[in-house]
């Protein structure tokens, strides 16, 4: 077993990973909120549109007010992504960037602009534009957000699972051959719906949370019982999207990311008839002996349930990390190959790409026999573009550096699970008391939707863990690993940003925390 | 569309949003004047909310001319960003502290108390405008960086690039010319922030106030830009061979450049001459209140055609001093064509995006900001 507090190191490639996940995890605390709060002022304010009632367009002041406070954050958190992966990830952006870069670019003309145009008119607007110019605004910042998500999670989805792109030796990088293939992958389909819907959940967690408070406290009753309708509708709506674009996404990893599923799963040898674990409990600090197939303590599993999660067939075969390391036969027949195979023909593209180079570059320069440099060269190519599936297996030195943290990814995924779970009964039990009785009676109810509020964020944030620590150590699925995607600059210096970055972002977030709820205590509906 | 159609298309994209960045860098310019005309927080809060409902704009366009770079010359983002990484990291500091500080600064619960907001936005205007014309000038100076992509199949260190010495991209502060450029485009900014906020603002005192602050903020600009524009004119620059790609010094390169493709001189001296007569106008005349107009098409032209004699004609816009070879051209660095193919009808849209954009200022701004209107809690001033 190894501990893997031990295991991290203080290199470059781990400082950038960190810097990445704090940058990451921070900016995802505010996105889901603007995505999700869009949709609940953009129908609030079209309730104002269509009745004319000064109730309704006092409504959509407030949640916009809070819109703006949070929208903010997620700007200030979002630039730095962006250039993240210039600063720490240099290599990663010349040998992807030519497929990387185009939805990055396009986020940016299509989907920034339209944000930043229109939410200006959304605050500043109520009395310099018409009504019906102004709901226009309203809708198109939250249009612009969520065209943002679709082009980030194309970026993200295509790292997961890298198609319409192929090796160019003589550049030296995977270059696009397919605009349609990158744009419109399952994956990024299947991801943006997931992402979006899920997010959905915390903009109505958040409502139904500050409703609840105002009940609670006996004040702004009339906005808070119109604002925790719409905040539970919208909620459970998006936890059963959330749900069915869920169970889509854990198919798309078994077929694509298997080792993934695995992690998230604690499945050390695979077959049939696989079944899910409900309970159970790894060591948290240790990478568990998956070796000698020793399973966690108080499992509990549902038969069956992984095989149809992985395969939609009950007797479905999944494999495990061994399977995969050591190589296995699928029920088809075709087989994968061993995680050492693949690492010797990775290093051989990578030397057959290094002969191919100086042969070209000789060729080039004019050095000896030209013609017959080149077409040495030539001759490298078919064996170099047979190995090119495993090139980023050429980069590992362990076999077990291929398999991720495993207690992570396995508490995450549950975590997700069994909050999304728990919002679904949530909001019918919420539905249920706006629509059989009366919302504003029960204080345990109330109480408890102003402690789920943080629990949407931790559900939101864990499924972010699964999705990326459950791929390392990629950064591009299989072609590009994280030492090789890295930047040549001291881990001294990403160590500073790192700590300067978790001053800044920590010293914001409380100041908006502090603004929230003083804005929410001190309002009083006109 | 050949390659190399391409290739320069898409450097005069990158030209043309890196020169509307530098105009609307007028936001960071006005915010490092909040305390020389804001004499009365009621003053200062005007002059707060007139950047505060741009502000958003140059942030938007600074991302995406970094996302434009990415997927155009994606080389120049891996060798630029990873290389000269504390240069970027301050600026990028600079601007994260901005984007709270119009939010948070004035709000209930902000236990920082507002000034420790307008200090950042001070910040942010002040070092933003110099790094980023520090950054600029690099394309006509040279950096310290050295490529070799051979590296990529060194099991051990695959990285292509590297920053020569341990600055990471400080060094560039240390050729004066990085610091000439880098001061002009904070006068600069300094300038159209406050002819900005003379067209913006609906207050008597504080638009004499910015007519007054025009002349030693001009005199400082014209003084830095034409010692940093006479000096390109006649330094060396970094030429490259077509066919071959050898980079090698050109003795009066960027002269040779605006006089082989003499539109774009012709187009740079009526930017100049816009620019200077936005200023002028407004100076000498005390009821002209458009001068933004003028000065920020002149601007936009000015900076378009100095991004353009970087990298157009065979020269190297993003020069080694440390491995000539090294260099990048719009022909080395550049995406493939099936990217540039692809990304060229992305850039169809553009037209469309100005479009709503003007739309969108001309409603918002027909009524000029008050003094009424920041006081106004129906206002949602910040």
């Amino acid at each position: 077993m190894t501990n893997l507090l031990l295991d991290i190191s203080t290199g470059t490639v781990d400082w950038a990973r960190a810097q990445f996940a704090l940058t990451a995890i921070y900016h995802w605390l505010f996105v889901p909120l603007t995505l999700g709060l869009a949709l609940i002022m953009g129908i609030v304010e079209t309730c104002y549109y269509r009745t004319g009632k000064a109730f309704w367009k006092e409504a959509a002041r407030f949640w916009q007010r809070l819109f703006g406070v949070n929208f903010a954050m997620g700007v200030a958190t979002g630039i730095i992504l962006e250039f993240e992966f210039g600063t720490n990830w240099s290599n990663y952006s010349w040998m992807v960037g030519d497929i990387f870069g185009a939805p990055l670019a396009i986020e940016g003309i299509v989907a920034f602009f339209m944000e930043s145009t229109f939410v200006a008119v959304m605050f500043f607007g109520w009395n310099k534009v018409s009504r019906g110019f102004h709901l226009a605004s309203t809708w198109l910042t939250g249009l612009g957000a969520t065209i943002s998500a679709w082009w980030i999670l194309v970026a993200n989805a295509w790292m997961q699972y890298p198609i319409g792109q192929e090796f160019n030796p003589d550049t030296m990088r995977f270059e696009m051959t397919s605009f349609a293939n990158v744009a419109l992958s399952p994956f990024a389909v299947d991801k943006f719906c997931h992402t979006v819907t899920t997010s959905w959940i915390i903009g109505a967690a958040f409502t139904v949370a500050v409703s609840a408070w105002y009940l609670l406290k006996q004040r702004n009753t009339q906005l808070a019982r119109q604002s925790i309708k719409i905040g539970a509708i919208v909620g459970l709506v998006a936890t059963l999207l959330g749900a069915l674009t869920g169970d889509n996404s854990a198919y798309m990893v078994a077929q694509t990311q298997p080792m993934k599923l695995a992690a998230m799963e604690g499945l050390y040898n695979g077959g049939t008839h696989q079944g899910l674990s409900v309970v159970a409990l790894p060591g948290p600090f240790s990478q568990p002996d998956y070796e000698n197939d020793v399973e966690p303590p108080y499992r509990i599993a549902v038969p069956n349930m992984l095989s149809i999660l992985a395969t939609h067939h009950a007797d479905g075969y999944v494999p495990g990390v061994n399977d995969l390391l050591s190589g296995f036969t699928r029920p088809d027949g075709s087989k994968e190959p061993s995680a050492r195979e693949k690492m010797t023909r990775g290093r051989r593209a990578i030397a057959n790409l290094a002969q191919y180079r100086q042969l070209m570059t000789a060729a080039k320069t004019g050095k000896g026999d030209t013609a017959a440099a080149k077409a040495q060269a030539q001759k490298i190519l078919p064996q170099l573009k047979a190995d090119m599936p495993y090139f980023g297996y050429g980069y590992i030195k362990d076999v077990h550096h291929l398999v991720p943290n495993i207690p992570i990814s396995f508490f995450a995924f549950r975590t997700m699970v069994g909050i999304g779970c728990l919002f679904i009964l949530f909001f019918l039990v919420v539905l249920h008391y706006i629509y059989r009785l009366d919302i504003s009676k029960p204080r345990w109810l109330l109480i408890a939707a102003i402690v789920m509020l943080p629990l949407a964020y931790i559900g939101s944030e864990a499924g972010w863990v699964v999705a990326e620590v459950g791929r390392q150590p990629w950064t591009i699925q299989d072609m590009l690993p994280v030492g090789a995607a890295v930047s040549g600059v001291s881990s001294g210096s990403i160590a500073t940003t790192f700590f300067v970055f978790l001053f800044l972002f920590t010293t914001m977030l409380a100041v908006e925390i502090s603004i929230l709820c003083k804005q929410i205590k001190n309002y009083n509906f006109e | 569309m050949s390659y190399t159609f391409l290739q320069h298309y898409w450097w005069f994209l990158i030209s043309l949003l890196g020169a509307l960045l530098v105009f609307l860098l007028f936001v960071q310019g006005a915010n490092t004047l909040i305390f020389e005309l804001g004499k009365t927080p009621e003053e200062r809060r005007l002059v707060i909310n007139s950047t505060g409902r741009k502000w958003e704009f140059t942030f938007t366009t600074l991302v995406t001319f970094g996302g434009a770079f990415f997927a155009a010359f994606p080389l120049f983002y891996s060798t630029s960003f990873g290389g000269a990484y504390w240069l970027w990291m301050i600026i990028l500091f600079s601007f994260v502290i901005q984007a709270v500080s119009y939010e948070f600064q004035n709000k209930l619960g902000n236990f920082l108390g507002a000034r420790t907001f307008q200090v950042c936005l001070i910040i942010n205007g002040i070092v933003g405008p110099l790094l980023l014309g520090g950054a600029v000038a690099t394309f006509f100076d040279g950096s310290n960086f050295i490529v070799d992509k051979a590296h990529v199949t060194a099991l051990s260190q695959p990285v292509i690039s590297h920053w020569a010495n341990a600055s990471c991209g400080l060094d560039a502060l240390l050729d004066p010319w990085n610091v000439v450029l880098g001061v002009a485009v904070l006068f600069l900014a300094r300038i159209l922030g406050l002819l900005y906020m003379r067209n913006n603002i609906d207050e008597t005192t504080l638009r004499e106030r910015c007519r007054r602050k025009l002349l030693p903020n001009t005199v400082l600009f014209l003084v830095f830009f034409l010692a940093f524009f006479v000096r390109l004119l006649v330094k060396d620059g970094y030429a490259y061979d077509s066919s071959t790609g050898v980079v090698s010094m050109a003795a009066g390169k960027y002269l040779a450049n605006l006089l082989t493709m003499w539109p774009l001189a012709v187009v740079l001296l009526f930017g100049v001459a816009a620019l200077l007569y936005g200023i002028l106008r407004t100076w000498l005349k005390a009821d002209y209140a458009r001068g933004i107009w003028p000065a920020g098409i002149g601007t936009v032209l000015v900076v378009l055609v100095l991004f353009l004699i970087a990298g157009w004609n065979a020269t190297a816009y993003y020069p080694s001093n440390a491995d000539l070879q090294s260099s990048l051209t719009i022909a080395n660095s550049s995406s493939s064509l099936f990217t540039l193919k692809t990304m060229f009808y992305v850039s169809l849209l553009i037209p469309l995006v100005l479009a709503y954009i003007a739309y969108c200022w001309h409603a918002m701004d027909h009524k000029k900001l008050t003094v009424e209107e920041v006081k106004d809690e129906e206002s949602e001033a910040y």
